[in-house]
């Protein structure tokens, strides 16, 4: 493949006693537009539209993203709390604490998030408990299963309640002798609910 | 009406050059559909750190927009690779980091590895759209020391600030914006 021909940088620089102040040329001052915006155009709701119009395959997305999370579990339930193993379960919970909301899943997030703790803020892997890993796996599948229960919101607050409940508890006593862990498990997000 | 949106610029996205880094297909997929509807044509896509930074040096995009938590090396240590003066095409390339992780570490790790703008999952059209325009509107100076390269960290100036200055020999110019933990904090 050709390489695209890089732009020249220019930059004015500023030095002081220990610092420069540099000024990049503004190479994205191209796409600010003198246009005024039109009435009715909005480029969020265009956006907006053409995930609405992608959201027929969400819930295969989900389907595919909670198989893979089942599929590291049983991995690590076979061949243990190697780094990789410990690595696959963690990116596989954390990717669905991410899109779940965005797949039109919210519900699913939190019980994601709390089995990402549980691995994160565990100083040794060794001492998870593969059945609260278990539990966990089969809470997001068990959830994103029955998203259309009409009883699923409590369905999904019992299990994601006691879960992060039992799983706090653990992580306290594993860190009580951390008192910067303590703090981040402990402490409030920073970003709303 | 895009004013209420939070700004009045328009940006003509057809102008602008993209790459989406993400080990996730869903993700990769969700973010360049987002990217045309707000009307990009130019998107491009790695799906890790190493894929990232070729294509990177390859395409030469205008914004790269990174997942943090990726295999071979991830969006931090990609952030940490771009932001090298000398070293490539575009170290002052604008970076928007999206994380699921939101802790006050994270978001100091990022700002402190240079990147332009953070964004917690999960992602909305309206908050990519808020970011994308602040890379574009409101451009920040570079600050060079000798364990630093990126933009300014500092967003806002403080009148009762009583420590001591960690910049020495003068002051460089601060334009106002919100703290990028500010940023975080506010839903999108």
């Amino acid at each position: 493949m050709t390489d695209m021909a890089p732009p020249k940088n220019t930059a004015a620089v500023a030095t002081y006693g220990d610092h420069e102040v540099i000024m990049p040329e503004n190479k994205l001052r191209k796409a600010v537009s003198a246009t005024p915006f039109v009435p009715g155009d909005d480029p969020v709701a265009r956006a907006e539209a053409a995930l609405a119009a992608l959201s027929s395959e969400f819930g295969s997305m989900m389907d595919s993203e909670c198989d893979r999370l089942d599929q590291a579990r049983q991995t690590l339930a076979k061949d243990g709390f190697i780094k990789t193993n410990k690595e696959a379960v963690f990116h596989a919970a954390h990717d669905i604490k991410g899109e779940a909301a965005t797949l039109g899943f919210p519900l699913v997030a939190a019980v994601a998030d709390s089995l990402c703790r549980l691995i994160e803020y565990t100083p040794d892997a060794m001492r998870i408990p593969l059945k609260l890993v278990d539990q966990h796996v089969d809470a997001v599948r068990a959830i994103h299963r029955e998203y259309s229960r009409s009883n699923a919101e409590a369905l999904a607050a019992a299990l994601t309640g006691r879960l992060r409940e039992v799983t706090d508890e653990f992580l306290i006593h594993e860190n009580r002798d951390r008192p910067d862990v303590l703090e981040q498990i402990i402490g409030p997000s920073i970003v709303p609910e | 009406m895009p004013g209420t949106r939070g700004t009045m610029v328009r940006i003509d996205f057809n102008r602008l050059r993209f790459l989406v880094i993400d080990d996730n297909a869903h993700m990769r997929r969700i973010m360049r559909t987002l990217l045309h509807g707000f009307g990009a044509r130019e998107v491009y896509e790695a799906e890790d750190g190493a894929a990232g930074l070729e294509a990177f040096t390859h395409y030469i995009p205008d914004i790269i927009i990174t997942d943090w938590a990726m295999p071979i090396f991830d969006g931090l240590e990609l952030t940490q690779m771009v932001r090298q003066p000398g070293a490539n095409a575009n170290p002052y390339v604008a970076i928007i980091m999206l994380s699921g992780h939101s802790e006050k570490k994270r978001v100091t790790a990022a700002r402190d590895a240079g990147v332009t703008e953070f964004l917690a999952k999960p992602i909305s059209a309206k908050g990519l759209y808020q970011r994308i325009v602040n890379v574009v509107a409101n451009p920040r100076p570079f600050i060079k020391t000798k364990t630093y390269f990126g933009p300014d960290r500092r967003r806002n100036v403080n009148p009762s600030y009583a420590g001591t200055e960690r910049r020495k020999g003068g002051k460089a110019d601060v334009i106002r914006q919100a703290p990028l933990l500010e940023k975080v904090r506010a839903p999108a």
